[in-house]
């Protein structure tokens, strides 16, 4: 037992490694790296700039205020920014593929993805992750709720698991690499249409749309349910409330299917070479 | 002119090859427009209040916007990127053509090229199956092509001088990484235009950005009338001569840089 | 007790075809055709710890496969394949970590960083403990004179200084198993007989296994007791490269120097192979006659300033290997 944990503290530590060697590289286009950190604030900044316009126009979304929607978005904003700074590597595997470079990691002791996704460690994710960072403080405030601890270990939950779930979805979209020369920009519409998509409840969409975002990309559980239950209002969509404290585990099980996926792809890419 | 048609043909071809990511990028765009006019309609839902624009006018205006997406600025003729980062852009610098002309030619074929390959299917997808509506009037529709392509020489005058600032590494970065995210704001494809507080319609219809998507859009709608498009061209064309003007200064400056610091 | 097993290895490709031009793309459109290559047919053959062995080949003989397989990055149609006792493509992660690659025309290390803080990245990778990192990368440091290097990112050495880091890269960890693929190409004559020598005193000395891929026969020449050649999926030759040579050819040839340039020579059993100035190049059989007989008939007969007498080099040897393996 102590030996896996051994192993694991090995891992974090060798991702520290990695992490550190991105920052260092991207810090030292130190311009470059402030002036992406803005665009991706003000990009995510103007999103919300719109939702407060159409509170201003509308009053309420279906019911909702914008506290609430705020409460969503922060939760949802600061999961894909958390899963944008630590899977972007996963961007640059097609290209790993094609020339051969892939062939390396399969030839260190160390999982593939891991050291895909080790291989950059984006800072400039840093503005859609303090934007999202502002937002979720100003709903926490603006809810005037009771914030127990339980809640608050709920938030972070909900967050991780939502970072799961969209890091779950760039292995995904990645993944396609091993069969196909092509990618697939089609897995776009599930990582930014998912994030457009949870920023608001999930109430106001079509069945149909709440089934997809419910049951085949589980977005829903990243922020929706567990929002149900910290604000302690009952589920339009008649959701139980266990199910609602237990919601963000689904994201770390989309993930764990995301690797596994990503397993049959690392065997396919070894019988067929490159 | 020839250079315009040597990089439309380029793209056009480069487009054909992508198979899947064609038709896949085609997709995305489907299902932003779907979520996006979803959202509007739980908004318009919620309140009863009379609005700048009913909801079928903003569906349409969510279509129009994801049709004419590729001729918003949003990125800069890679090929000259590629030039400025690797230096060779010196000698073209020094050479005795009128560079502005070119990049500005070819900025346009950047921007028109796709464009033509996206928006048609889109129109048709669109407004068999998703509620986008026909222009009102057939001069509605004429005024709607006319400002559109008072658009496309907007957006090319707009990409030649992300790709000039480009020059200036320092302010480069910044222009080219800041500007698409501002421009999508205020082009109007956060939120239509009007649906912004009164207080900001002012300094919207003022800036630059209305007239590569907001004002045509609202031609087509019938939003503005047809006899507006003379309104339309004319702040169009003006901060295009005004964007050409400061391109030209910018790219000169440059030019007299370059000799300077030998290249 | 052999360190690899390979008995009969075998592994096909299936390779999509594209017709050229724009036809053959909008025909891609629809549906695609393919085309099986036999990379290997069927190889067999086995190493025993300390062997230092060239692996060479045609391009496409199959010899990037083998190593492919051996390394465990590639998974054969059939066969059975054990290196250190371990079934490569079973066991990836705990099979990787014993082995070492060395590719020529790419390095392992990253780009950006010095040479000294790839090497502690993969003394982590591997799991190396501090102390034997730090003796391995002493005694590397050392062999391989890389002290001046340390500190200078990878993308400011020569070709010949980031072999030399490569190399070093590969051994931190200390593995039995060495691959080195195309180690000397591009690099200039020094290099080269560097890491020539330092790869001879690896094997001779520390009893480090290394299989050689390369083109260069200079390598084969000043390394190699045991060359293996792949040519067509099977192996034409496993043997020493008297044993090589043996197989294709056992003919000699003579360099004659001629004192007087208007003189042509000619004898029963020798054959003129070019000519070029006052030197003539010939081949002849030794079986048929011996070398001592013949240049004494020769130089009797005609006014000889200087002669030489040599094998055929190394690449005549391989090229009509090759030739003969072609269908």
């Amino acid at each position: 037992m102590s030996e896996r944990i051994g192993d694991y503290l090995d891992t974090v530590r060798l991702y520290g490694r990695y992490v550190g060697i991105s920052v260092r590289s991207q810090l030292q286009y130190r311009a470059s790296f402030l002036m992406l950190t803005l665009s991706q604030f003000v990009l995510v900044g103007s999103e919300f700039l719109g939702i407060w316009a159409l509170f201003g126009r509308f009053g309420n979304l279906r019911g909702w205020s914008l506290a609430e929607v705020a409460l969503l978005f922060g939760m949802i904003s600061v999961s894909f920014a958390l899963a944008e700074g630590c899977v972007r590597g996963f961007d640059t595997f097609p290209a790993l593929v094609k020339n051969g470079d892939f062939d390396r990691l399969l030839l260190r002791p160390r999982g593939t993805a891991f050291q895909v996704a080790a291989q950059e460690w984006q800072l400039m994710r840093l503005g859609r992750l303090v934007h999202g960072v502002a937002v979720l403080g100003w709903a926490a405030v603006a809810l005037d709720m009771a914030w127990s601890l339980p809640k608050i270990l709920l938030l972070g939950a909900a967050i991780v698991g939502g970072a799961c779930l969209f890091c779950g979805l760039f292995v995904l979209q990645a993944t396609l690499a091993f069969w196909t020369v092509e990618t697939l920009e089609i897995m776009n519409t599930v990582t930014y249409g998912g994030v457009e998509t949870a920023q608001y409840p999930l109430a106001i969409y079509q069945p149909w749309f709440r089934r997809f975002f419910t049951l085949v990309v589980p977005l829903a559980c990243a922020n929706y349910f567990p929002a149900q239950a910290l604000l302690g209002r009952p589920d339009p969509l008649g959701s139980p409330p266990l199910f609602q404290w237990l919601s963000p585990v689904v994201g770390g099980l989309f993930l764990a299917g995301a690797l596994q996926v990503w397993k049959v792809g690392l065997r396919h890419y070894c019988s067929t070479g490159s | 002119m020839t250079a315009y048609n040597a990089v439309f043909s380029a793209r056009f071809q480069t487009l054909l090859q992508y198979r899947a990511a064609a038709a896949a990028g085609f997709g995305t765009q489907l299902f932003w427009g779907l979520i996006r006019t979803m959202i509007f309609e739980a908004f318009y839902r919620s309140g009863a209040a009379p609005q700048p624009m009913s909801l079928p006018q903003v569906v349409t205006y969510v279509w129009l916007g994801q049709a004419m997406l590729v001729l918003i600025p949003w990125n800069v003729d890679a090929d000259v990127r590629a030039m400025i980062r690797s230096g060779t852009v010196a000698y073209e610098l020094v050479r005795p053509l009128d560079l502005y002309t070119l990049w500005y030619s070819r900025a346009l074929a950047l921007r028109t090229a796709p464009a033509l390959l996206r928006a048609l299917p889109m129109f048709a997808v669109a407004g068999c199956f998703f509620g986008m509506q026909p222009p009102p009037s057939l001069a509605a529709g004429a005024a709607w092509l006319a400002a559109t392509a008072g658009a496309a020489l907007l957006a090319g005058a707009i990409t030649t001088l992300i790709t000039i600032s480009l020059l200036w590494t320092l302010s480069g970065e910044g222009v080219s990484r800041l500007l698409p995210a501002v421009t999508m704001l205020f082009a109007g494809y956060v939120l239509p235009l009007p649906l912004f507080p009164d207080w900001a319609q002012a300094l919207l219809s003022f800036l630059p950005f209305a007239g590569l998507a907001d004002t045509p859009f609202r031609m087509y709608l019938g939003h503005l009338p047809p006899e507006a498009v003379f309104g339309v061209l004319g702040h169009q064309l003006a901060w295009t001569a005004a964007l050409v003007l400061l391109g030209r200064a910018a790219l000169a400056r440059a030019t007299r840089r370059m000799v300077v610091q030998g290249g | 007790m052999p360190q690899i097993v390979v008995e009969n290895l075998a592994k096909s490709f299936r390779i999509a075809e594209r017709d050229p031009g724009a036809w053959g793309a909008l025909r891609g459109l629809a549906h695609r055709r393919y085309r099986t290559i036999h990379a290997l047919g069927g190889i067999s053959f086995s190493l025993e710890p300390g062997e230092l062995v060239g692996y060479i080949g045609p391009n496409g003989a199959g010899k990037s496969t083998t190593v492919k397989i051996l390394a465990g990055i590639l998974v054969p149609d059939g066969g059975r394949c054990e290196v250190l006792g371990r079934v490569p493509w079973k066991e990836r992660i705990a099979h990787v970590g014993r082995i070492g690659v060395v590719f020529g025309q790419r390095t392992q290390l990253w780009w950006d960083l010095p040479v000294v803080e790839s090497f502690e990245l993969l003394r982590d990778i591997y799991r190396v403990p501090a102390k034997a990192y730090a003796g391995a990368r002493d005694e590397l440091v050392d062999l391989l004179d890389l002290a001046p290097l340390l500190d200078v990112p990878v993308r400011q050495l020569s070709l010949g200084q980031r072999m030399r880091c490569d190399l070093a890269a590969a051994l931190l960890h200390a593995p039995a198993l060495l691959f080195l693929d195309e180690p000397t190409i591009g690099l200039d004559a020094v290099s080269k007989l560097a890491v020539r020598d330092f790869v001879k005193r690896l094997n001779r000395e520390r009893g480090v296994t290394v299989i050689l891929t390369t083109h260069d026969m200079d390598d084969i020449e000043a390394l190699c007791t045991r060359v293996m050649v792949i040519g067509q999926g099977t192996i034409l030759s496993d043997g020493t490269l008297e044993d090589l040579r043996a197989r294709v050819t056992r003919e000699r040839w003579l360099i004659v120097d001629l004192a007087d340039a208007a003189e042509s020579i000619s004898d029963p059993d020798a054959v003129v192979m070019r000519r070029e100035g006052r030197r003539v190049h010939l081949r002849f059989d030794p079986g048929q006659v011996a070398p001592a007989a013949l240049i004494s008939r020769i130089t009797a007969r005609h006014p000889v300033s200087d002669l030489f007498v040599q094998n055929p080099p190394i690449e005549e040897i391989i090229a009509r290997l090759y030739a003969e393996a072609r269908p």
